[in-house]
């Protein structure tokens, strides 16, 4: 927390064409989350399940008082569960509501030239594609950046449609 | 707006709501003198205040009001015109209130001068009347105490005839102050605190204004600052706080409503937190925090239950306007209405009042409206004219109770009934199965009305639905029961508050779930020995609670969470909690793992992502720091219905898995009733095919034309005899089977009903006897099978044809697809009976899947007439598959023409049999195996 906290900061001073994402990894995949829309990085305990709920939906728990919808990254990813390991998981808002987006591992925070993104390929994994806002190269690996809107605001109509 | 005027007008408001309900009162008894002094000083202390503040509009309307009620007080006739004529003043005031509060404090522009004119006249009639009528006060006499009564500001102008401008003269009166010198008063004042002190203005004002002091403007003046000035300081402090100037007797302060809000929330956390740390102390024995935790807790406790009651007010709040409604009303329908108010002290959270206020209005608007009926149609039925609402209110069990009842006709169920019919919300046939309270229910559905003509009042069809809406929405319930020509009453169920709910902890597939106190009933423990058993009918399992059977489902279930094998087994009959729930009229038992204890949660509203789900109402962090999911009893009983129709849909895919298993085996359990007819032999005829046991009294038969028959149902039931020669009984009562189809029905008269078992069908000897399939083992007996084929034709001649059949030993497995399951009982046994192994399926779809799944059929039966795929499509596609391109396919249809047999031609069905032609699908069957033993020899 003091590093993401110390990174804000520095965040704030990094110049506009900046961005600093929070990596995280999700099955092997790194992923990049805009830090500004990282409140938490937490361990997801005691989480209820929701019956009936979409199958992404982890369940919910309670975060120092406040409860959070979790969702399984995996899931959601269409990647099989995480084997053994400690799940971790990012808080992020969104509408005014809190959601714990549950992934395997999070990683440091890069600061990377939002010019230097790259759209997302055209063979990318249809449903891989809908929750990208774009790739960076990065050296020996590439990472994906995860829209936090598009993420949770394509699953706030998918069970409205199924219902 | 400064806060003088914003505390001037939340108190006239309510002064004025008081008056309103007075008003009614006193029109009522116009001999009662202390509602009238009530009126009077209220309207007087408007008018006080309207002049102090400097607001002559209003201050004109009030006075004349009040000369007009000074003659009432002096023994004028109290006409039902004239209160008309006061609660439209009233009105006005309130118009000009509510502008006021718009615009700041700005008293809108506008004349009121007819009104005041009105006013004026009125009170001229009321003196004329007074004096014309030889009143027994003299007319100075009772100018006198006019005058007295009135604030001396204007008892000059009483006498003067010159009253309008009199009264709408403004600010500065000789020994009056202006605004600024009061403002002035209050600074200066303002460090004379008394908290005591604030709430005593009200009456001073009216003592002092009912006393005929000489110069009492001035000193109310100079009254007013002084007692004002600490509130102000007040405000200053406490944000909203003010002194209640309405309350005479209890000493009271204004809070808003933000304020009480935002406590009550942090008072909520409060306990969450409180629970939790009880928690974690509870894990460790001595603890040294446990004590001061204990204190903590107990403290905690109190603080919830104080900060509740702020929040607690009497339901009287919400029916203050009501009386007032109904006055209007009664003219409006010309229907003389009386209201009764029982129990207007019963408290509740005014987060809840709030929300049912306008339901309840609504609802007595209605009963007013649809339930009376007309004064001469009251008197008709031998009721007193004036019909009676009821509103009651009281406690029990942790809910609020509200009734509004009338005397009125109650609910028309044929009208509603016309109207289900006419909106398409039900068919007929569903209509005529209902009972009259679930008809009653319609008059909830969306846009249902039943007034047959829309009044200004009621009958837009925007009514009951809304109103079920809004009391489900802070999760009451609302039930109706209505008694035609007694009246109907509304019974409204809802939780004190809404904030803290008390719920039923559950344990079901391993997750805890909350289930609210409100709609749970009772709990049940099932165990082997208990006299509480779960039974089955057929797989759906329901338990046996004091008279009445009640539906039960595994909550896991419900919630698609079960882990199981086979759901079900869900429901352990040996060892179970069944909590009996009631939501509406509708009483179930869910059944549930395990049962924890009762606890007060605070409910939190689901994420949006969630909000879908119907079973959940919200969720909630409980004292282990875990959330647990609240279930809403409205979705639960939903689906509760729908789980109902599903398992029928299950149930009868089951069936097809299970024929279709047992065919295999040689093994087809089918129920069958046994009767013994004739003689002593059982004979046996499948359960399925009989719609209706019926004993009838042998004087009801009848005899016409030869053959016996009843009156049943409206229609006349030919009856059949199993033995051509038997007659019904002497005497007593005589047993038959009902066969209904197509709306005919056919009576077969039995000697005695025996017993209904389920065994396998095999008919083991063909018989050559006319009426019986043959002979089978049923419960270790020869038994006859009945074929219904038969007797059919011999109610209704036309029924169908039958012909002996050809039985012959084939073991060929033959796939009969028809979606009525008539058909299916109907003609699977006849062709179980002529040798063939059978498999049926009540779609095309299902067929397909069997087929696609490895099934090996020598031929298939299919019906045309089918949902979805018809038999054309069925053959075609089957048809293009090269593996049942060869298969011998029948198509069995109750429409016969040349057209349908060529069009049957063309899908490639290799033969076209008429429906009820059952030895002709006999020797169709016959055909095509011989065809294709001979194609393959």
């Amino acid at each position: 927390m003091s590093v993401l906290d110390q990174k804000i900061t520095t965040g704030r001073e990094a110049a506009s064409d900046m961005i600093q994402y929070v990596t995280v990894v999700i099955g092997g995949q790194l992923f990049g989350l805009p830090i500004s829309q990282v409140h938490d990085v937490f361990v997801p305990e005691s989480v209820t399940r929701v019956p009936m709920s979409a199958r992404e939906v982890a369940g919910v728990l309670n975060l120092r008082g406040r409860i959070v919808t979790a969702i399984d990254m995996r899931r959601r990813l269409h990647l099989p569960p995480l084997e053994e390991g400690q799940m971790m998981a990012v808080g992020i808002e969104y509408k005014h509501e809190s959601y714990g987006l549950v992934i395997d591992t999070v990683g440091e925070v890069l600061t990377l030239p939002s010019a230097s993104a790259e759209p997302n390929p055209t063979n990318l994994d249809r449903r891989w594609a809908e929750i990208s806002g774009g790739v960076h190269r990065l050296d020996g690996q590439l990472m994906v950046i995860l829209d936090v809107d598009r993420l949770l605001g394509a699953m706030f109509t998918e069970p409205m449609a199924a219902a | 707006m400064d806060d003088l005027l914003r505390e001037f007008i939340t108190e006239t408001n309510e002064s004025l709501d008081v008056v309103d309900v007075e008003l009614v009162k006193f029109e009522q008894e116009p001999n009662n003198a202390t509602i009238l002094d009530n009126i009077f000083r209220l309207v007087h202390t408007i008018k006080g205040t309207c002049g102090f503040l400097g607001l002559p509009r209003l201050e004109g309307i009030a006075h004349a009001a009040e000369t007009l009620m000074g003659k009432f007080r002096d023994g004028a006739p109290v006409t039902q015109e004239a209160v008309s004529l006061i609660l439209t003043s009233i009105d006005q005031i309130k118009d000009i209130l509510g502008e006021l509060e718009a615009a700041e404090g700005e008293e809108p522009q506008g004349d009121d001068s007819e009104l005041i004119g009105q006013l004026e006249n009125m009170s001229a009639k009321a003196d004329a009347a007074m004096a014309g009528g030889g009143a027994a006060e003299e007319e100075a006499e009772a100018a006198a105490p006019a005058e007295e009564a009135e604030a001396p500001a204007e008892a000059d102008a009483a006498e003067g005839g010159e009253l309008p401008e009199q009264a709408l003269e403004r600010p500065l009166r000789p020994g009056e102050v202006s605004l600024d010198e009061l403002e002035r008063a209050f600074q200066e004042t303002e460090i004379e605190v008394e908290v005591a002190e604030p709430i005593v203005d009200v009456e001073e004002h009216v003592e002092e204004a009912e006393e005929p002091a000489p110069a009492p403007v001035a000193a109310k003046a100079e009254e007013k600052p002084a007692s004002k000035a600490p509130e102000k300081k007040k405000a200053g402090e406490g944000g909203e706080k003010k002194a209640a100037g309405g309350g005479v007797s209890n000493q009271s302060i204004r809070v808003a409503v933000d304020t009480l809000e935002h406590l009550m929330t942090m008072v909520s956390e409060l306990v969450l937190t409180r629970n939790q740390l009880l928690e974690i102390v509870r894990r460790h024995e001595d603890s040294e925090f446990k004590v001061p935790l204990q204190r903590l807790s107990n403290v905690t406790a109190e603080l919830q239950e104080g900060v509740m009651a702020t929040r607690m007010q009497p339901i009287g709040n919400a029916w203050q306007k009501l009386p007032r409604i109904v006055r209007d009303l009664s003219q409006e329908l010309e229907k003389p209405i009386e209201l009764e108010m029982i129990g207007a002290d019963t408290e509740l959270d005014r987060q809840v009042l709030e929300m049912i206020k306008d339901p309840l209005t609504h609802m007595v608007r209605n009963s007013a409206d649809h339930g009376l009926e007309r004064p001469d149609e009251r008197r008709a039925a031998g009721k007193n004219e004036k019909g009676t609402i009821t509103l009651a209110a009281y406690h029990e069990g942790g809910h609020i109770i509200i009734e509004v009842r009338d005397d009125g006709k109650g609910i028309d169920v044929d009208r509603v009934k016309a109207k289900i019919l006419e909106r398409g919300l039900a068919t007929e046939s569903e209509v005529e199965k209902m009972s009259d309270s679930q008809i009653h229910k319609f008059i909830f559905a969306a846009g249902f009305s039943t007034a047959a003509q829309v009044t200004s009042v009621s009958g837009r069809g925007v009514g009951m639905d809304v109103v079920r809406n809004n009391i489900e929405l802070i999760g009451g319930t609302v039930d109706l029961r209505s008694v035609t020509g007694k009246g109907s009453s509304f019974i409204i169920k809802i939780p004190l508050t809404l904030a803290i709910v008390s719920t039923l902890i559950v344990e079901a597939g391993g997750d805890r779930f909350a289930i609210p106190q409100l709609s749970v009933v009772e709990l049940v423990r099932v165990q082997t020995n208990s006299e509480h058993r779960i039974e089955r009918i057929k797989d759906t399992p329901v338990l046996r609670l004091r008279n009445k059977l009640l539906p039960l489902v595994h909550l896991s279930q419900l919630l698609g969470i079960y882990e199981g094998e086979d759901a079900d087994n869900a429901i352990d009959a040996d060892n179970g909690f069944i909590v009996v729930m009631q939501v509406g009229s509708q009483t179930f038992g869910v059944v549930v793992d395990g049962v924890f204890h009762t606890e007060e949660i605070v409910v939190k509203p689901m994420s949006t992502m969630l909000r879908n789900l119907d079973m959940f109402s919200g969720n909630t962090i409980l004292g282990d720091g875990s959330v647990i999911m609240i279930i809403d009893p409205n979705g639960i009983a939903g689906a509760m219905a729908s789980h109902a129709s599903s398992s029928v849909a299950e149930a009868q895919e089951e069936e097809q898995e299970d024929l279709q298993r047992k065919s295999i085996n040689g093994q087809n359990a089918i129920s069958l009733l046994l009767f013994r007819a004739g003689a002593p032999e059982p004979k046996a005829v499948p359960l399925s095919l009989v719609t209706r046991l019926e004993e009838f009294e042998v004087s009801k038969i009848e005899r016409s034309n030869g053959r016996d028959l009843v009156q049943y149902r409206g229609a006349l039931m030919p009856l059949v005899y199993v033995n051509d020669g038997d007659c019904h009984k002497a005497d007593g009562t005589q047993p038959m089977l009902v066969f209904s189809d197509a709306g005919r029905s056919m009576g077969l008269v039995v000697d005695e009903i025996v017993d209904i078992v389920e065994d396998r069908l095999d008919i083991e000897v063909g018989s050559e006897r006319p009426g019986i399939l043959g002979s089978a083992v049923v419960k270790e007996r020869a038994t006859e099978i009945i074929d219904l084929g038969y007797y059919l034709p011999q109610a209704f001649e036309d029924w169908f044809m039958r012909k002996e059949m050809d039985i012959e030993a084939l073991t060929k497995k033959v796939l009969f697809v028809d979606d009525s399951s008539f058909f299916r009982n109907m003609l699977t046994p006849v062709l179980k009976a002529a040798g063939y192994d059978v498999t049926t399926c009540d779609s095309a779809q299902d067929a397909f899947d069997l087929l696609e799944n490895g099934a090996k059929f020598h031929a298939v039966v299919s019906d045309i007439e089918m949902p979805q795929i018809n038999g054309f499509e069925f053959c075609e596609s089957l048809r293009r598959d090269p593996r049942f391109r060869n298969i011998p396919i029948l198509a069995l249809s109750s429409l016969v023409t040349p057209a349908s047999i060529e069009r049957g031609r063309q899908a490639g069905f290799d033969d076209y049999v008429a429906k009820f032609d059952r030895p002709g699908l006999i020797a169709a069957l016959k055909d095509v195996f011989s065809g294709e033993m001979g194609a393959a020899a």
